[in-house]
Formats: structure tokens, sequence, C-alpha cells
């Protein structure tokens, strides 16, 4: 192929994630017992398709990896080994390894090369011990994912039939006593550089020899282990694989091949031209449906093959549309319709043309053997999802967002000065204004939602971690996600998993208590840790709750006081839990049942208000522990209050706000006649007066004659001195840097409903800006 | 000053081999400049400007251009050329620099003209407030000399102080 490969690994190197972090759910929720067929399918196919682009991409170290792996898996899929527990920690680890590889490869980090080795020993000697007796397998589950497409349906069935009434048995996959078997892969034109790079794909697979057809065509011979569905994976890298024709057998290849120019040509089995080239990825529904029917299906190896089809007839074969019929409703209509003169035709073409409809059938039988299972299996939830979710740069949906936004503040333009017409003269202007108005809010609350991911993308990672993390402490814990469909700003996203997963380990490290101890306490040996997400009020709330231990309240006290900290015991609960929260209040000295409870969580704290949000804690003693996290749903709109200064606005953002005042006199106090401070509820709090500190010109000199907005950030208070308060509102975050530079005390700017900019005050820096103006007494 | 005197719609037919390029002249008080006109991406009226804190007194502030926001640089303070006034004349140019969109308040706009290479003079060493390097060089077109000002090396630089790597306080 002449293009460049590298485009692709990207695509690859972001599927293969989706993949492993796909298969880790699965294994993480896999039945051991009794594993669910569909799962094991899922799994599998993760890592099939891995090993497919790996091979591709000529990714050999995972290609190796995902090979042991997928045989091992595959006999467990295939009933021949029962699953264990020790399968899936081997599976984990085996994924971890993939993951490592995969990062090696993307972002160049090192791999362990031990750690390789040592998996593939371990699943290799898992897929030995497992025996090769072979066990007959129950209907392939695919049957329930029957081809959506009903037209290829009904035609292909009708040549499985035919290949049922006339295909002798001699037409069975032959198979090598050592589980190699031999593919011929027709191809259809290609270039000489295609088929070498097909030639090399294949190679992986097995010993490929090609030869020249006298139709310029090539016929490859490949023998191999793998499944005629690895083959057409990797052979639809470089073609479509509906072109192929690939038939497994020891008779002699070009057979099969010869056949297909016949078939298509003849008139009387029009029907069939299309079908007999989709034949081999799509008749699952003929064998699925035989399944359930008075025909003898043998299967061998896991694949539908119809041991003796001679004993079927053409009148017992319309009973396979009825059972067939009711997965799909649609399937069954179109059956009844037609199920007659397809098949008479099929009939009658089948007998003038015994040889043709032979040699279809050594195709169909043994495509429609190996392909359905594996094959439609893995079309299926692909289609859906394709259908269902595109992928889309950041950049382009960001790019919307914006648009939507000038979008809303040009409503709001038209809005106001709409409001300012007469009423009854412009009824209609004003009518469809309005209607504007509730267009654009629906256009903008669908676009915000493109960004909103669901935090099913966060918890997904945490089963994992409890479950190693509970299995190194020796501890027991349940782990439940609650309202993983909760949806929040990708951006948001992103960036709450470190301190989600400081506050998971906590809890499992030090919230839940060992299970004897648990059980001494009177609870369930097995620990409890729930994490959730839900909506309230333009906030989302995630909450990571142990029944554990709880929080000592005498004891974080007594511990507060050692480390100088300023606390009485009249403080409230809230107030003395939140002092894990303090920077160095940590596990220094370890408070037995607090141990460690404030590593980092300060770190924890500080990231969440960075990102806009708020931490609370609830603990009982003895009953466990809430850490509760409200956070904005949006990283583009802030609650803002928008203040006056001279002719100026500035937004300050609502969540640094304590309150609002109106100050007396006698409360302003002075320093040495210099700064001046306010006494509000007991605390003397610097005024800054934003004017100065921005050399604004107002009128408004005095803070009695203004508002004093008490803010605070990074522990610390001060009152801002503005001129009056404008309004509270959402505001759209843009960026002055985009442009221009990073202004101190600003953190950005937002555009007004009247189109005038107005600036983000960015609160620590403006707390820390007036307290150096006040120490240089830059105002009275 | 007599070196040249083609009107700028002579000088469209481009003949010769000297390469050409096109300015838009504008005016600061009495002064004549030019700046390539590939820079410039629109012109528009001097609206309210929303002012910055602790900024140099040429930086009017920041506007909303279609919700981007975008600096405003007024050059007739930046180039000391005194009485400056705010009027229905008033004209800003909004320069697409590269990655960066940037605006600058002039006194008005005068027009396009297409200057030969063979038709700019080179500058003398004079003193003047903005750095010499900054200008390309001087033009004459019907008596009126023209300041070829290079605008993204003089908006870019440390002393307009319109980027990051400019703040050296």
């Amino acid at each position: 192929m002449s293009i460049d490969m590298s485009q692709f690994y990207e695509v690859f190197f972001d599927e293969s994630e989706e993949l492993l972090a796909e298969a880790e759910r699965l294994l993480l929720g896999i039945d051991i017992a009794s594993p669910d067929a569909e799962e094991l399918n899922a799994i599998f196919r993760a890592a099939h398709s891995i090993k497919g682009g790996a091979a591709t991409f000529g990714f050999m170290d995972m290609t190796e990896i995902t090979h042991v792996l997928e045989n091992l898996l595959d006999k467990i899929r295939k009933n021949e080994m029962a699953l264990t527990a020790e399968h899936v920690d081997a599976f984990l680890s085996a994924k971890d390894v993939l993951k490592m590889e995969l990062d090696g490869h993307r972002l160049a980090t090192a791999v362990d090369q031990e750690q390789v080795a040592n998996v593939k020993m371990m699943l290799k000697a898992f897929a030995d011990a497992g025996g090769l007796e072979i066990k007959p397998t129950p209907a392939a589950p695919s049957a329930e994912t029957s081809t959506p497409a009903v037209e290829p349906v009904v035609e292909t069935a009708s040549v499985a039939e035919v290949v049922a009434t006339t295909a002798t048995p001699a037409l069975e996959t032959t198979q090598a006593d050592d589980g190699i078997k031999v593919f011929s892969i027709a191809l259809p034109e290609v270039t000489e550089k295609d088929l070498n790079n097909l030639k090399e794909e294949l190679g992986l697979l097995g010993d490929v020899t090609s030869n020249k057809q006298e139709n310029g065509r090539f016929v490859f011979t490949l023998k191999t282990d793998s499944s005629q569905s690895d083959i057409i994976s990797i052979c639809s890298f470089i073609l479509d694989p509906n072109d192929l024709v690939i038939t497994q057998n020891s008779a002699a290849p070009a057979e099969a091949v010869a056949a297909i120019p016949v078939v298509a040509e003849d008139p009387g089995f029009g029907l069939f031209t299309d079908d007999v080239k989709s034949a081999p990825v799509t008749p699952t529904a003929a064998v699925e449906g035989k399944q359930d029917t008075k025909v003898k299906v043998h299967e061998e190896v896991g694949y539908g093959l119809f041991a003796k089809p001679g004993e079927e007839t053409v009148e017992e074969g319309y009973g396979f549309f009825a059972p067939f019929a009711p997965h799909k409703d649609a399937v069954k209509a179109e059956l009844i319709g037609d199920d007659t003169p397809v098949s008479a035709e099929a009939q009658a073409a089948a007998k003038p043309e015994a040889k043709v409809a032979e040699a279809v059938s050594s195709e169909v039988v043994k495509s429609a053997a190996t392909a359905p299972a594996r094959r439609e299996s893995d079309k299926a939830p692909a289609a859906s999802a394709e259908t269902s979710s595109i992928r889309v740069g950041v950049e382009k949906v960001d790019q919307l967002i914006n648009l939507v936004g000038e979008l809303v503040i040009t409503q709001a333009m038209i809005e106001q000065r709409v409001s300012k017409l007469d009423p009854i003269n412009n009824e209609g202007l004003i009518n469809s204004v309005s209607q504007l108005t509730r267009n654009t809010r629906d256009l903008q609350e669908s676009v915000m939602s493109i960004r909103m991911m669901p935090m099913d993308f966060v918890f997904s990672r945490f089963p994992r971690m409890v479950r190693d993390l509970a299995a190194k402490l020796g501890k027991k814990v349940e782990f439940v996600t609650v309202g993983a469909t909760t949806e929040l700003d990708k951006g948001l996203i992103e960036r709450i998993v470190d301190p989600l997963t400081h506050l998971v380990r906590n809890s499992v490290d030090h919230g839940v208590e060992m299970p004897d101890k648990r059980k001494a306490s009177g609870k369930p040996e097995t620990g409890r840790l729930t994490l959730s997400a839900a909506h309230k009020g333009g906030s989302i709330v995630i909450e990571v709750t142990d029944d554990g231990a709880g929080l000592n309240r005498d004891k974080l006290l007594a511990k507060a006081k050692t480390n100088g900290l300023d606390v009485s015991e009249s403080m409230s609960d809230t107030d003395v839990f939140n002092l894990i929260f303090a920077p160095g209040f940590s596990t220094a000295e370890v408070v037995t049942d607090v141990s460690g409870r404030g590593v980092g969580m300060d770190v924890v704290k500080r990231n969440i208000t960075a990102m806009g949000g708020s931490v609370e804690i609830r603990s009982a003693l003895g009953f466990g522990t809430t850490i509760s996290i409200a956070l904005p749903l949006t990283l583009a709109i802030l609650d803002g209050m928008s203040v006056s200064l001279g002719e100026n606005i500035y937004v300050i953002p609502l969540n640094l706000i304590v309150e609002t005042m109106q100050p007396k006199m006698e409360d302003i106090k002075t320093v040495t006649n210099e700064g001046l401070m306010i006494h509000v509820r007991g605390e003397y709090l610097p005024i800054i007066p934003l004017y100065a500190l921005f050399k604004q010109d107002t009128e408004i000199m005095h803070p009695t004659e203004g508002v004093l907005l008490i803010i605070e950030a990074e522990g610390k208070k001060a009152a801002l001195f503005v001129d009056a308060l404008v309004g509270q509102q959402q505001v759209v975050i843009k960026s002055l840097e985009t442009n221009y530079r990073k202004i101190q005390g600003v953190s950005g700017a937002t555009i007004m409903g009247d189109g005038s900019v107005a600036l983000i005050l960015d609160v620590p820096t403006v707390i820390k800006m007036g307290q150096s103006n006040i120490k240089q007494g830059a105002y009275a | 000053m007599s070196t040249n005197t083609e009107s700028n719609v002579e000088n469209n037919g481009a003949e010769g081999s000297v390469p050409s390029q096109e300015y838009l002249t504008f005016v600061l008080a009495d002064e004549s400049y030019g700046i390539d006109i590939l820079k410039v991406q629109e012109i528009r009226g001097y609206d309210a400007v929303t002012k910055i804190a602790n900024t140099p007194e040429f930086i009017k502030g920041v506007v909303n251009l279609r919700g981007l926001i975008v600096p405003i640089v007024d050059l007739r303070i930046k180039f000391g050329l005194g009485n400056v006034e705010y009027n229905e004349f008033t004209v800003v140019i909004i320069l697409n620099l590269g990655t960066r969109i940037v605006g600058i308040v002039v006194d008005g706009v005068s027009d396009v003209m297409n200057l030969r290479g063979n038709q700019v003079r080179t500058v003398p060493d004079i003193v003047s407030s903005i750095d010499t390097k900054y200008i390309t060089g001087l033009a004459t077109v019907e008596d009126k000399m023209f300041i070829l000002v290079d605008i993204e090396q003089l908006m870019t630089s440390q002393e307009m102080a319109l980027m990051d790597s400019a703040v050296v306080h």
C-alpha cells in the first residue's frame, strides 16, 4: 500500500486504548462461575481487533501477546476450558502489558520486557494446560445479533440450502491433526505492492505461498492455525473483504475460485450474483437458523459445519426460516414474502448447476462455517457504534461552542434593544425575538451537551484500582458506582480524575477497616465503597462514600493542636473535618484510625477549588465518611457577580464571594491612618479599593458610598471596594491571552449583553496585590 | 521629493520587472504611513474600549470583535503625535499578525497604493519615537511622503508590550 501508515497510528492507538479499557471493564464484571458467552466474546473481540491492528502497523510485541491471549480466550469461549479467577488475573495483567506496550509505541515510554515475557509465559501455560479436548459448542451467541440486512439474509439462506442439498460430505473442512488448517485465498485484481503487503501480513499467521492464475489474479495458499476471520481481518486492511474468496480445504483451491465467475455469469443465478461475493461474510443467518432445526449440524472446533448436508432435504430446509425469523421482525416479514420464490429458484438453479452449486457450497459451507461466529459478532456492535457516534476533534466542538456563545450574546443584544421599543407597535417583532431567545437557549444547551461526557469515563477506572488495592491490603471491598451516566464537561472530567483517585485510594486504605475489625464492630466483613455522581442545581455533586471507621473528631483536634493550628473545642464538626485539608496536616505521626487522611488532601482541595468547585466532608465515627465534591457543569461558563467601577464593569466569580455589604462609618478602621480595614463579625479584613488597584477614575472614593464584597481565596479574606453591584449572571469566559497578554489581577474577559467587554477578576491575585499595596501605603 | 509622481492607478499595471507591493496608507496627525495590506484584516470605526489596569497609555484597552477579545493600540500616542482626539473619523485598523489580532487607532485611512521596489527609499538616520528598524523605507507619491512601517515587527516588539514575553518590569 502506498499510503503512509503512520497517519493511522493515532486512530489505532485511540481504538486500542478504548478496547483495552472495555476489555478490563468486562473482565472485572465477569462472573467466573458462569461467564456470559457474549462478554467472553466481547473480550475476545477486543484482543482480536488489537491484534489485527498491531499486526498491520508492525507492532509485533503487541501482536504476540494478543495472539496468546486470543488462543486462551478462544478455548474458554468455546467451553474447552473453564474460566478461573487465575485466568482473569492473567488477562488483567496481559491488559496492563498491552497498555504498557501501547504507551511504549505511542509515547515512547519504557516497556518492561521481563513483565511482557512473564505474562506471555503465563498465558501460554494456561493455554497449554487447558488440554485439547474438543467439546461440541452450543449455538454461537451471535444468533441474536442476526445481520440487519434483510435481503442478503434471505439470499444467503437459500444459497446455504442449495449447499445443504447438494454438497457432499467430502466438502467438509479438512483439518490437519495439529490444528493447522489450509486456506486458499483468491484475490481480486490487486497491485503488486498490495500483493506483497498482503503476503507479508498473512505471513504473520503462517506459511504463505502465492500462485498466479490464468486470469492474472493470485491465489494464496496459507497454512495456519488461525481462523478464517483472522485472515479476513488482516486482509481487510488492504482489500475489501467482500472481494476475497477464502476457502479452507485440502482440495484444489482453484476450484472454488473458478466457480465464482460461472455463478456470477449464470442468468438463472442472478439472485446470487452479489450474494456469492458477500457470502463469505454474511451467511450467519442461514447457519444460525439451521442450528435450531432438525438439520444435523455438527460443530467442528466451534465452527458450524454441516456434517452430513446430504441428509438434508429442501423441504426440511424451509423449516429453517421459522425458528430463525423471530429473531428479527423485519426479517420475518421479508422471509415470509420471499420464502417460496427464492427457494424455488434456488432449487431450480441448484439442479442444473450441480457443479456450480457444489463449488459454491464448498465455499459457502466453509465461509459460513467459519465466518459467522466471529465475523458477525464482530460486525454487529461495530456497525451500531458507527451509526450512533462520530469522532470529532475537540477543537471543532470548541469552535462550535464559541460560535454559539457569540450567537447568545448577539441574541441578548437584540433582545435588549427590542425591549426599548414600543410593545404595541412592534408586537410582531417582539414575539419573534422571544421565539429566537428560546431557540437560541435550546441550541446553546444542545451544543454544550456535546462536550459533556458521562462520569462513567472516570468511574470505569476505579473498579480495577479498588480491586487491586483491596487485595494488596487484605481488605474486602465492594465497589459500587451510582449515577455513572451523569454528564460532565470533558475538560472537568479530565481534571477530576486525579483528585478522585486520591480520595478513592484514601477510602480503601484508611476508611474501610480490616475484615476482622469490621466483624468485631458488628459490620459485614466486606466494606462498601460507593462512588456517586448526581446533578444538583447548576452543579454536579460527586461523592466518595465508605462505611468504614469514620473521622474521629477528638483525634483530629488533638492532632491539629500539636500541629500548632488554631483550633478550639467549640468548632463545628464541619470545621474540624475540614482540618484534614490543611496543608501539612498529614501522616507524619500516625493517628491510627485517621492515619494518612490528609496526605495530599490539601492538593485535592486546591485542585477542586481551581476547577471552581468545593469539597465537603460528612462523617460519623464508626459509620463511615462521605467526601462530597461539587463542581460547576462546565469550565467555559462562570457564575459571576458583575460590579461597576467608574464606566467599567468587572465580573467576580460568585463562588469566591462570601458576602456583600454596605459598610457603616464606625466599622471602618485605619491602621496608622493608612490601610483601611473593616470590622465584620469579629474579624478585621483589609479593604482593597479596586479603583486604586486598577487606577480607574470613579466618583465614589469612600467605602461607605460604595459596596464591599467580602472575597475569599486560598484561605485569605479581604473586602473588595467597588462602586455598586450590577447583577448576577452566567458569563462565557474568554481568554485575554489569545490576542493580548496576561494582566495581573485579571483571569480573563467576557462579553456582556450589550457587546462590551468586561474583565473577570482573578481573586487570589487581587487579594495579594491588595496586600502589597497596603504595605506600600499606595492609598489611604 | 520629485522622484516619482505616478499615481497608484498607473501603478496597478505593474509593468517592468521590479516587484511591487500593495500598501494601505493612513494618516497619523500630519504624517502619512503605509503598511503591508496583507496584514490588514478589516477597518472599523472607533468604539468604546474596555480599559485595562496598569498598562501603558497607548494601549487603549480591549474590544469585542465578534467574540474575540482584541487589544487596541493608539499609534498616535505611541508615536508621540500629540493632539489625540476621538471623533467620527477616527478609525481602527484590525491587523492580523499571524496568530494574533490587534487593532490600531489612526486618524484616518487614505488609500491603497501599489509601490514598486524602486519607488522606496531607504530611511536616513533620524531620531524618532519609534526605532527606525521598524521603518522599512520611505516612498514618495504625488509629492507626499509615506512612511512604510513593518507593522508586524513593530506590534510584536517588546516595546509594544502586547505579548507575554514582552512583560519585563
